[in-house]
């Protein structure tokens, strides 16, 4: 791992969250581990569906009747093991989280400032006046103009970008050890997207945290994470740095993803995507969930589950293919996509 | 604002007009017969028809008639002001009984209104939290009872159970019957005597409500910024109260506004089962015995009430819900 980050913040370990359903259970997540440290950005991808979201929510136990199991390990406390009080405690405090779409994640009939206000007082008995001058603050700290304003604004007053800069805000109020970043990009427009993660990676290094950006954009990750884990039907296909990952991709569905991005500066005339479609989570595929889509599959796949480990590296993945047949495999795509190019 | 306030009221005088001018229209292009007939006694001639004709007004053509009404709505008659005409059946002055009558009715309304917002939105609320519960259900069970049954039926079961006058059993009988009780008369037999009607006839609107409530809780629950009220670190109970509340129970705020105003043009039902003297039973009989006086009398107050009070729904909306007051 990179040298610079810091201590651990949170450790999750098999954490698996299932839902009954009268039509099955849905296996959203299922063993999934990884780990965030202080000042880095870990980028969680995959497709919508993959269990992204479902891992996060579960984490601060934000969602409902579902089961959930394994460890969450932070400041030396399990989260998945709290009770509902002591993780509201930490929710919004110690590990804050910011959404997809600012145009509906604020309350549209109160105040911003009011919203944020409430977010401090919340868990500290701060007289209202106080509250409202740290409010003052962080907008001033997430490039809101004219904070003071704009504090007694309605979120109807504010444009998107402006909306989760607010966000933000809200979710830095208490200084908190995590950032949770759900798509935090996804809804708002390119040039105002740019800024947003700009402003993620600056909070994080200003305020000392972890930031934890799921999103099904590789050029987003590519930009702010320095530990990237893909995710594919609620497992975890390969965990490693920035670079690992998008210089030395190890599994197949990585390759699969990266190939189907458009790159500026890359000669390639043809998008290649991905063949069919993620499978259900209620009849996960046995074995390998993505062999069905997997070009290189062979014989153990469709019915060993391949172990997500780390095979040498500190770049563990789940894939059957030796080390052999991956550089070969890779070497090969890359010259078929390079002469579709030509 | 004031603007705003100003020119409603304006819009308000006129359709009022207009609902009254129709009113007039349907009595005399659709007539259901002579009311003059009705009302000038048995075998009557066709001189007492005539001269009945002629004080009722009703020899001039219905446009001159209506212009003689709005003259005397807004300068009064011989009974004051504004003049409403006098009664065919009792020629006692319509603005006379109608002030005695509309209490009765406002008194009505108003009760019934308060118990089922009570009702029906406590209940609402408790079964959206409770989804998929047996609270839940029993709830909406209530509720489809409430919206089905009609009310003459249960105005009757109420006062055959409950009320002194009933066949019930007696230890429930602690209720008096049918008939309204003027405050000034009796404080505590005038409250006595509203129990019944306002329950039953609110008993509609609180299932109605609850189910309304119901609706708008779980749809404004699965919104986003309920996920982010929780997490802030909210407590469920603020969560709802603060931020679930808030938002679901504004579009309720203009149902209640509405709903009021039309019973204020007349509770008919639940009036004539509960042998209550006020404006709804009286339109109902009036518009059987075609005395138009008494039914344009109370159109026009129900019109008046729909404006007024659909003015101040939408001036209350705008504080509740600060999207509309900016546009």
């Amino acid at each position: 791992m990179t040298p610079e980050l810091g201590d651990v913040l949170l450790e999750v370990r098999d954490l698996s969250v299932e839902f009954p359903t009268p039509d099955g259970v849905v296996h959203a997540v299922d063993g999934l581990s990884f780990s965030v440290r202080r000042g880095e950005t870990l980028g969680i991808v995959g497709e919508s569906g993959s269990g992204k979201s479902v891992t996060n929510l579960a984490l601060l136990g934000l969602i409902r009747g579902a089961r959930i199991s394994g460890e969450a390990i932070f400041k030396g406390r399990d989260l998945l093991s709290l009770s509902g009080d002591e993780l509201r405690r930490i929710r919004g405090k110690e590990i804050a989280m910011i959404f997809q779409d600012p145009f509906a994640s604020l309350h549209p009939m109160y105040r911003v400032g009011d919203q944020l206000v409430e977010a401090i007082r919340v868990h500290e008995k701060l007289p209202a006046k106080q509250a409202e001058e740290r409010v003052v603050e962080l907008l001033a700290a997430v490039g809101i103009p004219r904070p003071r304003e704009r504090f007694r604004d309605y979120p109807h007053q504010f444009s998107g970008g402006m909306r989760q800069r607010a966000m933000i805000a809200m979710a830095l109020l208490n200084n908190p050890d995590i950032l949770i970043a759900d798509e935090p990009s996804t809804a708002l427009d390119v040039t105002v997207q740019a800024q947003i993660l700009e402003l993620i990676d600056r909070v994080k290094r200003e305020f000392d945290i972890g930031v934890i950006l799921i999103t099904h954009d590789l050029g987003v990750v590519a930009e702010v994470a320095q530990t990237v884990m893909v995710m594919y039907a609620g497992r975890s296909m390969e965990l490693g740095s920035r670079r690992e990952v998008f210089g030395t991709p190890l599994h197949p569905y990585t390759w699969g993803l990266l190939e189907s991005i458009p790159h500026v500066d890359q000669k390639v005339s043809r998008l290649v995507p991905i063949e069919g479609s993620p499978p259900s989570l209620i009849h996960v595929p046995p074995g390998c969930p993505f062999h069905p889509r997997c070009p290189h599959r062979f014989t153990p796949c469709d019915k060993e589950r391949p172990e997500f480990r780390d095979r040498g590296g500190g770049h563990p993945e789940a894939c059957h293919l030796s080390a052999d047949d991956r550089v070969r495999l890779r070497a090969e795509r890359r010259a078929r996509l390079m002469k579709v190019a030509v | 604002m004031a603007a705003y306030i100003v020119r409603r009221l304006f819009w308000a005088a006129f359709v009022v007009l207009v609902v009254t001018m129709l009113t007039f229209l349907i009595f005399y292009v659709m007539p259901p017969g002579n009311p003059a007939i009705r009302f000038a006694g048995k075998a009557p001639t066709a001189e007492t028809i005539a001269a009945v004709e002629e004080r009722f007004g009703l020899d001039k053509p219905w446009y001159e008639q209506y212009g003689i009404f709005v003259k005397k709505l807004v300068t009064g008659d011989e009974w004051g002001w504004p003049g409403f005409g006098f009664s065919y059946d009792t020629r006692v002055a319509v603005r006379d009984e109608l002030i005695e009558r509309m209490p009765r009715t406002i008194f009505l309304a108003v009760g019934a209104a308060v118990a089922w917002v009570i009702v029906g939105v406590t209940i609402g609320v408790i079964s959206a939290i409770k989804r998929g519960s047996l609270l839940d259900r029993l709830s909406m069970g209530f509720a489809l009872f409430g919206v089905s049954a009609p009310v003459f039926w249960l105005g009757l079961v109420a006062l055959f159970l409950f009320a002194d006058t009933g066949g019930g059993p007696e230890w429930l009988q602690f209720l008096p019957g049918t008939g309204y009780v003027p405050f000034s008369d009796s404080p505590k037999a005038w409250f006595l005597h509203l129990i019944l009607p306002c329950l039953v006839l609110a008993l509609l609107y609180a299932a109605f409500y609850a189910r309304m409530t119901r609706g708008n809780l779980i749809e404004t629950m699965g919104e986003d910024y309920i996920r982010t009220a929780r997490a802030k670190g909210l407590s469920e109970r603020k969560v709802i109260a603060k931020h679930g509340l808030r938002a679901s129970l504004t579009p309720v705020v203009t149902m209640f506004g509405m709903d009021v105003a039309l019973l204020i043009g007349g509770a008919v039902i639940t009036e004539t089962v509960f042998n209550w003297q006020g404006v709804g039973s009286w339109v109902i009989r009036a518009t059987f015995d075609s005395n138009l006086p008494v039914v344009v009398a109370v159109v026009l107050v129900g019109a008046v009430a729909v404006a007024v009070f659909s003015l101040i729904v939408d001036i209350v909306y705008a504080y509740l819900d600060p999207r509309v007051r900016y546009q």
